[in-house]
């Protein structure tokens, strides 16, 4: 009886202090999954929730990677230990066409089915800082424009008067979310001291519409018709003429 | 310390009596294979970064060796696929390679011939018996099994791997060989745990990576045997190196087999080396004899 009852003593202990364990983990699971998403993940990385279960840490995506772009988070980094990133601004990605990261990595926490590094999206550019990028300003900086794998579909310079001098055009960095992959050069070469074209994960760049939300144009172009009476007629309310 | 109890843990080393009857090297074959094997292993994985030579390529959580041959650690696999992610081909192989190897060498093989951390936990150990620290919270051993469902449980929970965020194991192999950051304190406490607040608390009571793999060689061929218990003296001396005291009794004393057929066992052979009388040897899990 005495035996049978330590036994029961004992895996109540074990079991209680697994569940402690266990508890403390989740909090801390729980608190790092609620920080925003900072790292720009290898291309074909999976969604950051899924790529957190997929991920084994092994680093044979780093070991590939010929360029020494990606990383694996250490302790202290921000990023959840163990997992590769890569910060654009130290080395960014150079987009190799056969994609060797993919390749190594053998969970499949890079997606295999990714074939063409242009489908990549490893974050996407934002212009930060309009205030001080120089093309804001009327100047022809354009680099980030012409180091742009993609020039001309993923950054595009688009045209705007310039009011100060009243005579010349500016010229407008324009990322395009359909075609940059966030490889991150643009971010690199960007003259200043602190980049004012940055790439964010897609998470943090990019808004969401509201899920019911339809655009009448696009669902006019998809019907082929409009939705609704062409042109409602609205009663005209004017003051009253006296 | 009291009388009976310092009769009981003599200050010497558990291997003294073995170095005076089999001389020094004897008395720490198995030690020192099991640390050149230890180091052999974190060398290939280090020889790449270091030197160049890329033999073996990542590090325990998932390899590549020569290009060819990849293995993963079937307890990271476990984990991912517990989180609802369907591992690619080249893990899973991976980690059915190496789950067949220790479920044949004895699954905690992996705690006492390769992994990192035993390097750690032993360092603790043994300055706890040179420092004499004796009085100490002691844990269940059973919290290991505990800890080991709610690894997997909480991955499953949380679609993520939720265990690496903390694992000291995978943090000390990747941090030696892709850098530590702050790593080394996750380290440091383990080690801090074994040495002043409990013995042998990590490896023995803990680890749900242990406990993984001890169930994995819960039917493992090798295993170390008392073939020639008639021959013990009593000196009690593999209890207080054993990492695992409580395997040796039922082989060593008990009257059905001789070997130790406990799973927690490491097949680390610090038995073997500091038995005076030459006991204990390696054999497979059927020999049962006696002699
Ligand atoms: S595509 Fe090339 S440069 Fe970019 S992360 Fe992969 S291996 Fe590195
Ligand atoms: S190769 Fe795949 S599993 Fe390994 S660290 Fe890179 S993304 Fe993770
Ligand atoms: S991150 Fe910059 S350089 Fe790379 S594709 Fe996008 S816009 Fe071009």
């Amino acid at each position: 009886m005495a035996a049978r009852r330590q036994i029961l003593q004992g895996m109540a202990g074990a079991a209680g202090c697994a569940a402690l364990a266990g508890l403390g983990l989740g909090l801390y699971a729980q608190q790092t999954r609620a920080l925003p998403v900072r790292a720009l993940r290898p291309p074909g990385a999976q969604p950051e929730e899924k790529f957190l279960g997929a991920c084994l840490r092994c680093g044979l995506c780093v070991r590939a990677c010929p360029y020494k772009t990606l990383r694996l988070a250490e302790l202290g980094d921000g990023v959840v230990s163990g997992t590769p990133w890569f910060t654009a601004r130290r080395i960014p990605c150079e987009m190799c066409p056969d994609i060797p990261c993919v390749k190594a990595c053998p969970s499949g926490a890079l997606e295999p089915s990714l074939q063409d590094i242009d489908r990549a999206r490893m974050g996407l550019a934002v212009i930060v800082d309009q205030e001080n990028c120089l093309n804001y300003q009327g100047l022809r900086c354009d680099v980030c424009y012409r180091v742009c794998p993609l020039i001309g579909k993923a950054i595009t310079l688009e045209l705007r008067h310039n009011e100060r001098t009243g005579k010349h055009a500016m010229f407008i960095p324009t990322v395009n979310s359909n075609h940059c992959t966030g490889c991150g050069k643009c971010e690199r070469a960007c003259v200043l001291e602190e980049a004012a074209i940055k790439v964010l994960p897609l998470k943090q760049a990019k808004g969401e519409l509201g899920r019911h939300y339809r655009l009448g144009w696009k669902e006019k172009e998809k019907a082929g018709r409009a939705l609704g009476p062409e042109a409602l007629e609205f009663p005209i309310r004017r003051p009253e003429q006296r | 310390m009291s009388r009976a109890e310092a009769a009981l843990h003599p200050p010497h080393a558990p291997a003294a009596a073995a170095v005076a009857a089999k001389g020094l090297l004897r008395a720490h074959r198995w030690l020192l294979l099991r640390r050149t094997s230890q180091f052999a292993a974190l060398a290939l994985f280090l020889a790449g970064p270091l030197a160049g030579i890329w033999i073996v390529k990542g590090n325990l959580a998932s390899s590549l060796t020569l290009e060819v041959l990849p293995l993963s650690d079937p307890y990271a696999v476990l984990q991912g696929l517990a989180a609802g992610h369907l591992m690619a081909a080249s893990a899973l192989t991976g980690a059915a390679i190496m789950a067949v190897f220790y479920a044949i060498a004895g699954g905690r093989a992996y705690c006492a011939w390769v992994c990192p951390v035993n390097v750690v936990t032993d360092t603790a150990a043994w300055l706890r018996r040179r420092l004499g620290l004796r009085p100490d919270i002691s844990l269940p051993r059973a919290t290991r099994q505990w800890l080991l469902g709610a690894t997997l449980a909480l991955a499953a929970a949380t679609g993520a791997i939720v265990w690496e965020w903390v694992n000291p194991v995978s943090m000390l192999h990747r941090g030696l060989i892709f850098g530590f950051g702050l790593a080394w304190a996750v380290v440091l406490a383990v080690f801090v745990l074994d040495l002043l607040v409990s013995a042998r608390a990590w490896c023995g009571h803990l680890c749900p990576m242990g406990a993984f793999y001890a169930l994995l060689g819960s039917g493992a061929l090798l295993r170390v045997s008392a073939r020639s218990s008639s021959r013990c003296d009593d000196c009690l001396d593999c209890y207080r190196a054993c990492p695992e005291p409580q395997v040796i009794q039922p082989a060593l004393k008990g009257l059905a087999s001789p070997v130790i057929g406990s799973a927690a066992c490491t097949n680390c052979g610090r038995c073997i080396d500091v038995c005076s009388q030459d006991v204990f040897r390696f054999a497979i899990r059927f020999d049962q004899r006696r002699d």
